[in-house]
């Protein structure tokens, strides 16, 4: 019983009462798969997503090799491979198969699972004091539906969808290509797919607002939470209030599909745009849902190793809410060319501006809490810079498509690809590295391998940047998003690009490595590894923590500010 | 069963919990509810304001009144048909262009031919280019407001008698505008005549 025993030594020479039942485990399937405990829940969160975020980057990866020169190359042969006929049509609708696949399990399988499910459940309940979550039970449910998605999605890739096999519709599911466009099942499962995910995350979403309203920790008054469950209650009230309209909308489509309805359908009454109205409504909001965690994390770790306060804490807490408010209505951003007219695209563009104001409020305040602080530069805050660097350049890319008459040439091309991924693909990703690293020890009571996480930052930096800075040029060339193939005169930058994807494949063997390292050999973890900027709670309990925490609250007294929640006699 | 049963809050917390979540639960609903309004509410909307192109319904009053404040400007109107894939009809406007006085009614027709061998419904829905004249693009009397009839091989003239708003010469977003173009598709209806008119958006 090693595991007890290791439990058990750490709760030796600790603050906290070391009860004998709190590391008290169930046995293992009871523990993984009827889990009600909201750090079992967190892991199996994380290593669901990086198991997904390795199938989509896969799949990114299919894609760059096919574009690295043009003409087809290798879909047929994949077309094939998933059961598919040998002619160019199949080909073709394989890639819009992949492009679909990859958009959707990143954003609902890797993104939202890792930041919410995963930082999420590990992080709220310990960072304001909380036995656990509100409803533990309804956890489990919200994790399974998640995964229960990700399979009925994997489903749709082997049943018929129009032109070969699987769901060829882009992530986005336009009518009419996802009604009269796309014959037989695969896109009802992939409309089932994002049901399921969809439950799971308002389930998810309800059960971090009630945890973080009612479960705090005597004295923990929402002014002096940290600021990454502000970043996670914002994203809550983001999920509650966006995910119902995606989920009318794809049952609308299903309808349309099968039951004759026609809320799309021109030939009944319909309209197609109202689906990308309802559509972008939930989109929108979706694009916060998943950087706002990261903005929680980041402010984290830079206060945290600048040894400082977050600069401008109250600041911090109400741009993320005032960035949750606004990205509520500007969706038609993303359809400036369905013909709205000059005054529509004018209020949206500016809507659209003014949230650049809240996020550099964010940027700045970050910056000024680097500034004077006493910065060491450990692998959580490298990758933390890497994201405040790269998520601005994607914020900038991001006002100039703000510009409805700017957006009617580049909508739709490879500027757009390059902006989404610099804000996900590099913002996102390099948050949850930075919160991966930042909390690996305290989730697993290993140390991983500075030096290999700093390999994995600098290599993975170059990475990125070599693939998606280059499709800006491609973008502004004319290049449109979504096609397997391409005039000669677009090969240079594709080629470029692909040559980043494999540096950045490459730069994952040292993430991985590290993992298995940390976790065979690493150190064993202290309670807090970072040192004394690190002073929101879950750094008063030992690495890993106990099963069961805070049988005995802490207590947050008015000597304690926003940025201090250590107990007064450490 | 093996599971631990979760950690236990006191019955107060318990029930402000369930509180809470009712109450962010029925949030979702509300929207999921707000997610289906917004078909009736979008397509009021393109009703009322022209929204995409839709065109405007209009009495014998209204379109006296709009004749009365003719100015003489004219505009091209251009006649545009279509039928969708699994209606067997040629369809095809008797004029390509033709240039009115704005505020007056004018008059057009398109003309439908069954090339099919069995009888055939269709509903022709319309829209109007560019998506602004929407609003101003008004039908007194249309084909369009009821459903087709069409017996194997035979043909049939539909008229559609409408006008342009003058108010249209008063809107910068109209301005350069030298030419509305007039757009129809034929639907085949699977249900029973309806009285209400169809409509794009």
């Amino acid at each position: 019983m090693a595991t007890t025993a290791e439990g058990f030594d750490a709760h030796h020479g600790h603050g906290h009462d070391a009860h004998d039942h709190a590391d008290h485990k169930p046995g293992f399937f009871a523990r993984w798969f009827m889990s009600t405990n909201h750090k079992d829940i967190g892991s199996m969160y994380l290593i669901f997503a990086i198991i997904a975020g390795i199938v989509g980057g896969a799949i990114s990866g299919i894609m760059r090799i096919e574009l690295a020169e043009p003409g087809i190359q290798y879909l047929q042969w994949w077309a094939q491979f998933m059961g598919g006929g040998n002619d160019l049509n199949t080909a073709l609708h394989m890639w819009n198969v992949f492009i679909t696949a990859h958009g959707l399990i990143m954003v609902f399988f890797m993104v939202m699972p890792a930041m919410i499910g995963g930082f999420g459940n590990w992080f709220v309940p310990l960072m304001i004091g909380a036995p656990d979550m509100a409803f533990p039970r309804m956890n489990n449910v919200s994790f399974w539906l998640t995964v229960a998605g990700f399979f009925s999605l994997l489903f749709s890739l082997f049943v018929p969808g129009g032109s070969g096999p699987g769901a060829g519709t882009g992530w986005t599911v336009y009518a009419p290509l996802s009604t009269s466009g796309s014959v037989g099942p695969a896109v009802d499962f992939a409309i089932f797919s994002l049901h399921l995910s969809g439950a799971g995350s308002i389930l998810g979403a309800t059960n971090f607002i009630t945890t973080i309203f009612n479960m705090r920790a005597p004295g923990m008054t929402l002014h002096k939470m940290p600021l990454f469950v502000w970043s996670v209650l914002v994203t809550a009230f983001l999920l509650l209030l966006a995910l119902p309209v995606l989920a009318a909308a794809i049952t609308m489509l299903l309808t349309d599909r099968n039951f004759g309805t026609t809320f799309f359908d021109p030939a009944g009454g319909g309209d197609p745009v109202l689906y990308q109205h309802l559509f972008w409504f939930f989109g929108h909001p979706e694009v916060y849902i998943m950087i706002l965690p990261g903005f929680g994390m980041i402010s984290q770790i830079i206060a945290t190793f600048s040894k400082k306060p977050v600069f401008g804490y109250l600041g911090m807490a109400y741009a993320m809410v005032a960035i949750g408010v606004v990205g509520f209505i500007v969706w038609a951003h993303h359809m400036y060319t369905v013909g709205l007219d000059v005054n529509t695209k004018m209020y949206f563009t500016a809507a659209t501006m003014v949230i650049a104001v809240p996020t550099g409020v964010k940027i700045f305040s970050w910056i000024a809490t680097m500034w004077g602080g006493s910065l060491s530069f450990k692998s959580p805050m490298v990758w933390s810079m890497g994201f405040i660097f790269l998520f601005t350049v994607g914020g900038v890319t991001g006002v100039v498509l703000a510009n409805g008459g700017i957006d009617d040439n580049l909508h739709d091309t490879y500027y757009v690809v390059a902006h989404f991924h610099y804000v996900l693909s590099m913002g996102a990703v390099f948050s949850m590295f930075a919160g991966f690293y930042y909390w690996f020890p305290k989730m697993s009571g290993r140390m991983h391998s500075e030096l290999l996480s700093h390999i994995h930052f600098w290599t993975f930096f170059v990475g990125v940047n070599v693939i998606f800075f280059p499709q800006h040029f491609l973008g502004m060339q004319g290049m449109p998003r979504r096609y397997p193939d391409y005039p000669e005169a677009y090969t240079f930058w594709h080629e470029i690009s692909t040559y980043g994807y494999y540096i950045m494949a490459g730069s994952m063997v040292f993430f991985f490595v590290n993992v298995l390292y940390a976790l065979l050999a690493g150190k064993k973890a202290e309670a807090n590894p970072w040192g004394e900027g690190a002073t929101t709670l879950e750094w008063t309990l030992p690495s890993p923590p106990p099963y069961h925490q805070f049988e005995t609250l802490p207590v947050i007294t008015d000597a304690h500010d926003y940025h201090d929640h250590r107990p007064a006699t450490a | 069963m093996a599971t631990l049963p979760p950690v236990t809050h006191d019955a107060e917390t318990a029930r402000r919990n369930l509180r809470v979540g009712l109450m962010a639960f029925a949030g979702a609903l509300a929207m999921l509810g707000l997610g289906y309004a917004a078909v009736p509410l979008y397509q009021l909307f393109c009703q009322v304001t022209g929204f995409g192109g839709t065109t405007m319904i209009a009495t014998e009053a209204q379109a006296a009144t709009a004749a009365a404040n003719a100015t003489g400007q004219k505009i091209s109107i251009r006649f545009d048909a279509s039928t969708a894939s699994d209606v067997p009809w040629t369809f095809h406007p008797s004029q390509v262009t033709d240039t009115i006085t704005i505020g007056e009614r004018d008059i057009a027709t398109y003309v439908a031919r069954n090339e099919g061998s069995k009888p055939i419904t269709g509903m022709a829905t319309f829209n109007v280019e560019p998506e602004q004249a929407g609003k101003y693009f008004n039908k007194i009397q249309c084909f369009c407001f009821t459903e087709q009839t069409l017996q194997p091989g035979q043909e049939v003239t539909m008229p559609v008698l409408y006008y342009v708003d003058p108010a249209m010469l008063d809107d910068p977003n109209m301005k350069g505008v030298e030419q509305i173009t007039l757009s129809y598709t034929f639907h085949r209806t699977s249900a029973p005549a309806t009285a209400a008119p169809a409509g794009t958006n």
